[in-house]
């Protein structure tokens, strides 16, 4: 039983990691029409910076960690948007080859600075020790990422359907000429939702570095693990991210637990079914 | 003009052998690999519109497939050459089914996650693919009784390899299928209302596609008589993908000729820098940004630019 529990909660909180890098993947693609492969990328600098941070400086604590590095990752995005992508907007092709070449740039960077071997980070002090609840012991840490998942994904709702800010990006993400024609500023807005997207994936990186460590290749892990959960849940939907960060959480943790070997064939399934019978994905509403 | 050009770089092939070192021939070999292996790729990415970035899948399996059965089963080349390729084209018809279900960037983030997919599994299942370790001690087929492991020999298999991969792919591309597919590429619709089945043309592409690239995956691992997991992973992927946008995928030769260039690219960069991914970042970015229709298409405008102004 307690077995069952414990990699529940670690699929829930491996979900809630897929969440905040794949939302800001979705929301990229769903306003910008383009598949950011240099998410990934992102994430692994994210966690990287903590790995450093957190070693070097004493008494900083995880969460302005992941904020500073959250700013960092994203304005590093925002640059990139501004410099590379603008200049090639009527080239989507082009676009995604460019951040292809840019997650190569970064994780070989970080190779570089960073070196070969795996740099644990340390789990905050005060979430070190273990939560009893109900006669089971959790990972404290495990508990309050799931929490923070689902606070980032309330915020992000918010965002996104009570503001301003939110309502031109919906407008945009559903008829992009018709927002600028009514006079919404949408590559501003491009270089906004960008900056955001790579930031939160920059936090993820940062908060999913107790969990996962900083490791080379760690992008190339994160990046087809969020392409799987927004081509399951639906490009551009944050509700499909959402449902299907969990969903994805679950199998990936039960299929490495319980049948190591096979749990990367186990990843297909989902996928597999989901664009037999829903080519746009569960909750997606915008063609591929 | 231009089938003097042709001819002129056709006939160059066949130097090698009796002007250069062990070294040149070995590496001109890779190109050729290299070639066929792009030439595959840009079936789907300029003829068909389908910018897949999971290629590697195809080279990779087939590649992993002959590893295993000769190593460890002890099946003959030719056998496991067979299985291979059977197998390679079995995955490719499944993974069309998939993939095609979308098109454009959802295709691209299809293949992409299915050639990743496949790359964990390399690296994981280790008891099976040896995982990073790789499958070392293979060995080189003996067609006819003539062995390959000698470069001149291996050079003239890979020279015949890769002119009988061109010719079919050209005759493929000439034919009334291959305007029916880059019809499909371009109108859809049109295509659709004078009875084709965009589909199944792009499906049957997807697959013989998916069959030269594994035909260069066996070529892949007969040269280097060892295969990893990093055969299977984006960068792979990438390379090919940047050979045929370097090349320009409108014309036929040149993703043969962009993928000669990022391959001596890298033979020679990797002699001064360890780097050879950051190098090959930074190249994309140039490429898209500085040349986005190739260097083939650059140059023969230039030339073309240059006679016009002659006369």
């Amino acid at each position: 039983m307690q077995f069952w529990i414990i990699q529940g909660l670690n699929s829930l909180s491996l979900g809630g990691l897929l969440f905040l890098l794949s939302s800001g993947f979705s929301l990229i693609f769903g306003l910008m029409r383009l598949a950011n492969l240099t998410h990934g990328a992102f994430f692994m600098l994210g966690t990287y910076l903590a790995a450093t941070a957190l070693r070097s400086i004493d008494g900083l604590n995880i969460w302005v960690t992941a904020l500073g590095a959250g700013a960092t990752v994203g304005a590093i995005g925002g640059l990139f948007e501004r410099l590379v992508l603008t200049r090639l907007k009527s080239n989507p092709l082009g676009q995604v080859l460019v951040t292809l070449g840019m997650s190569f740039i970064i994780s070989d960077a970080c190779l570089t600075i960073w070196g070969g071997d795996s740099i644990p980070v340390p789990t905050p002090q005060n979430l070190q020790a273990p939560t009893r609840l109900f006669g089971f012991v959790f990972p404290t840490y495990r508990l309050v990422l799931v929490g923070l998942a689902i606070v980032a994904a309330i915020l992000l709702y918010f965002l996104l359907e009570r503001t301003r800010l939110g309502a031109k990006i919906r407008a945009g993400v559903d008829d992009r000429q018709m927002a600028r024609a009514v006079g919404i500023p949408v590559s501003n807005l491009f270089t906004i939702v960008f900056c955001l997207g790579a930031g939160i994936a920059g936090a993820a990186g940062v908060l999913g570095g107790p969990i996962l460590s900083a490791y080379p290749g760690l992008d190339a892990d994160m990046l087809p693990l969020a392409l799987i959960v927004v081509i399951l849940g639906g490009i551009g939907s944050l509700l499909g991210a959402f449902v299907g960060s969990f969903i994805i959480g679950f199998i990936y943790t039960f299929g490495t637990a319980l049948f190591p070997e096979l749990a990367y064939i186990i990843l297909f399934l989902p996928m597999i079914i989901v664009i037999a019978f829903r080519p746009q994905g569960l909750f997606g509403r915008v063609g591929a | 003009m231009k089938w003097i050009g042709a001819a002129l770089l056709g006939g160059s092939l066949l130097l090698p052998p009796f002007l250069a070192g062990d070294f040149y021939i070995n590496l001109a070999s890779q190109i050729l690999i290299a070639a066929i292996f792009a030439l595959s790729l840009n079936l789907l990415v300029g003829f068909g519109g389908m910018t897949s970035l999971g290629h590697a899948s195809y080279l990779g399996v087939a590649a992993y497939i002959s590893a295993l059965l000769t190593s460890r089963y002890g099946f003959g080349h030719g056998t496991a050459a067979l299985i291979a390729i059977s197998g390679t084209i079995a995955m490719a018809a499944f993974f069309g089914v998939i993939a095609l279900r979308a098109s454009g960037l959802g295709f691209l983030m299809i293949t992409l996650a299915l050639s990743q997919v496949l790359w964990g599994l390399a690296y994981r299942m280790s008891n099976v693919t040896n995982g990073d370790n790789g499958i070392t001690g293979l060995t080189r087929p003996a067609p006819f009784g003539i062995s390959l492991d000698n470069p001149v020999a291996f050079y003239w298999f890979s020279l015949i390899m890769a002119t009988v991969a061109f010719l079919m792919m050209m005759i493929f591309v000439s034919s009334a299928f291959g305007s029916s597919l880059k019809g499909a590429r371009d109108q859809p619709r049109r295509m659709a209302a004078l009875g084709f089945n965009p589909w199944l043309i792009r499906w049957i592409t997807f697959i013989y596609a998916g069959f030269w690239g594994g035909v260069s995956g066996l070529l892949y691992v007969y040269y280097h008589k060892y295969i990893h997991p990093s055969s299977l992973s984006i960068t792979s992927s990438a390379e090919a993908l940047l050979g045929v946008i370097a090349g320009g995928s409108g014309a036929l030769g040149g993703p043969a000729v962009g993928a000669a260039l990022v391959l001596l690219l890298k033979n020679y960069a990797s002699a001064y820098i360890e780097r050879w991914n950051m190098l090959l970042g930074l190249v994309f970015l140039f490429i898209v940004l500085v040349m986005p229709a190739g260097i083939v298409p650059g140059f023969s405008r230039l030339i073309a630019g240059r006679r016009g102004a002659q006369r």
